[in-house]
């Protein structure tokens, strides 16, 4: 009988990479991030990869790890402030980036997913993001369209997972990762913890297992705070 | 005295009002928190996909799970709820958050706004700026009013890439408060930080302003 679960990422992601291959890799900096699948990304050595995530990691971890191994060869992104071998090579010609605002990356790759090929937005309007794409009037306002997103291969996390693929992320470590679910040609998802069947609520799952066609418990998370910041204990004893 | 960052802050959070729900730029922006006054309902949205941001968590509460747009570590209030990257922005671009304030590099006196790249220097993405000055009702920039070599950042036309056009409701500096309206009439100073005389505001601006303030 198929099975989607797989024991180890190496495995999950065997047969499925290739190079020059397009990756979508889920998480928000580093919150939500596949964090076993990008190790095993780095270890397999495969490259000219296209990756689309809407960072790109930090410096020594995440798909930080993967820009400095030397694999990345283009970048779809919004944001990468965070990461400063990023930036240089991206300065010195060494890595593409397709800068897309972050709403239209994330409506792309739910297209993707969804069978739209294309959709008109607001969004880059008399912008660098609106160079070379076709633009049209809806009520006297000018839209821009934007193409749909897919991906040969998309890597996501998520909280609690099933054998059937159900899965299920926790607070904003969701971000871009159930459109992701959807628009690769195959997603393997890592969770924190595979649950026996039927034990989701099956109410709250986010991503439902049709999407998901490998999935994989990873042995440990490390969950790297990017920025901590708190409040002093003491406030909460006055309060 | 010019404002402060938080004078600035402040004087930006005078333009919530009860019920909003406000979306706040990393950086500079998100000290408007501080200061939403007392009995005041404003429902904070992280576009990262929260609604109802509450303050940073106290020292050993801080889940990895739980970020806001500035990857900051923050908490949850009863009210919130949280949401996938695409519903964040169908919420943004669909016109429902009624206030946006943004960090700037330059606001040009059409209403333009620029604060994602300087080519060939600094380039860190828009985010989500693109998306937010498209789809929000109105738009607060709050940024020093020049760069540290002096320059005016308030120009007449922004030579820096865009952000959006047309897109900057008002602008509030260290030296006082724009009303840019997105370009459709002449730049109007409103309000002077205490101290800041017109002449330093004129001296130290580049694009053209009316005002009925002496």
């Amino acid at each position: 009988m198929a099975t989607k679960i797989q024991s180890d990422a190496a495995s999950a992601l065997a047969g499925l990479l290739f190079d020059g291959m397009t990756v979508m890799a889920g998480g928000f900096g580093l919150c939500g991030i596949p964090e076993n699948l990008i190790l095993a990304i780095r270890e397999s050595g495969v490259k000219d990869l296209t990756v689309v995530s809407n960072n790109c990691g930090v410096d020594g971890f995440g798909l930080g790890l993967l820009l400095e191994n030397g694999q990345i060869r283009k970048m779809i992104s919004s944001y990468v402030g965070e990461n400063e071998l990023f930036e240089r090579l991206y300065i010195e010609g060494r890595l593409e980036v397709e800068f897309t605002p972050q709403g239209t990356l994330a409506e792309r790759i739910r297209a993707g997913g969804a069978g739209i090929p294309a959709f008109y937005t607001r969004t880059g309007v008399g912008t660098v993001v609106a160079e070379g794409k076709e633009t049209r009037e809806f009520d006297g306002e000018t839209y821009l369209m934007e193409r749909a997103l897919k991906a040969d291969l998309s890597i996501v996390k998520a909280w609690k997972g099933d054998a059937e693929g159900n899965l299920i992320y926790r607070k904003t470590a969701r971000n871009f990762n159930p459109m992701m679910a959807t628009a690769g040609r195959v997603c393997v998802a890592e969770v924190e913890s595979l649950v026996p069947t039927g034990t989701l609520d099956k109410d709250m799952i986010h991503t439902p297992g049709v999407y998901v066609h490998r999935i994989l418990q990873g042995p440990a998370y490390e969950k790297r705070i990017e920025r901590l910041t708190t409040r002093p204990r003491s406030e909460k004893a006055s309060a | 005295m010019p404002w402060t960052r938080d004078d600035m802050t402040a004087r930006a959070a005078r333009e919530l009002k009860d019920g909003f729900y406000v979306n706040l730029g990393i950086g500079i922006p998100t000290l408007v928190a501080n200061h939403i006054p007392p009995g005041m309902q404003v429902t904070l949205q992280s576009e990262n996909g929260m609604l109802g941001m509450g303050p940073y968590p106290f020292e050993g509460e801080e889940d990895p799970d739980l970020v806001n747009a500035g990857k900051m570590t923050i908490s949850e209030l009863d009210a919130s709820s949280y949401f996938n990257s695409a519903e964040s922005f169908a919420m943004i671009r669909g016109g429902h958050i009624d206030l946006s304030v943004l960090g700037a590099m330059q606001v040009a006196a059409n209403g333009d706004l620029a604060n994602w790249m300087v080519p060939g220097k600094m380039v860190k993405g828009m985010g989500g700026a693109m998306d937010l000055v498209a789809g929000v009702k109105r738009v607060i920039v709050v940024m020093e009013h020049c760069e540290k070599s002096g320059r005016s950042k308030l120009v007449r036309e922004c030579t820096l890439p865009l952000t959006g056009k047309g897109v900057v409701d008002l602008l509030v500096t260290d030296l006082g408060v724009f009303d840019i309206n997105r370009g459709r009439g002449a730049v109007r100073l409103v309000e002077l930080a205490p101290g800041v005389t017109l002449a330093e505001v004129r001296a130290r601006t580049e694009a053209d302003f009316v005002t009925d303030l002496v």
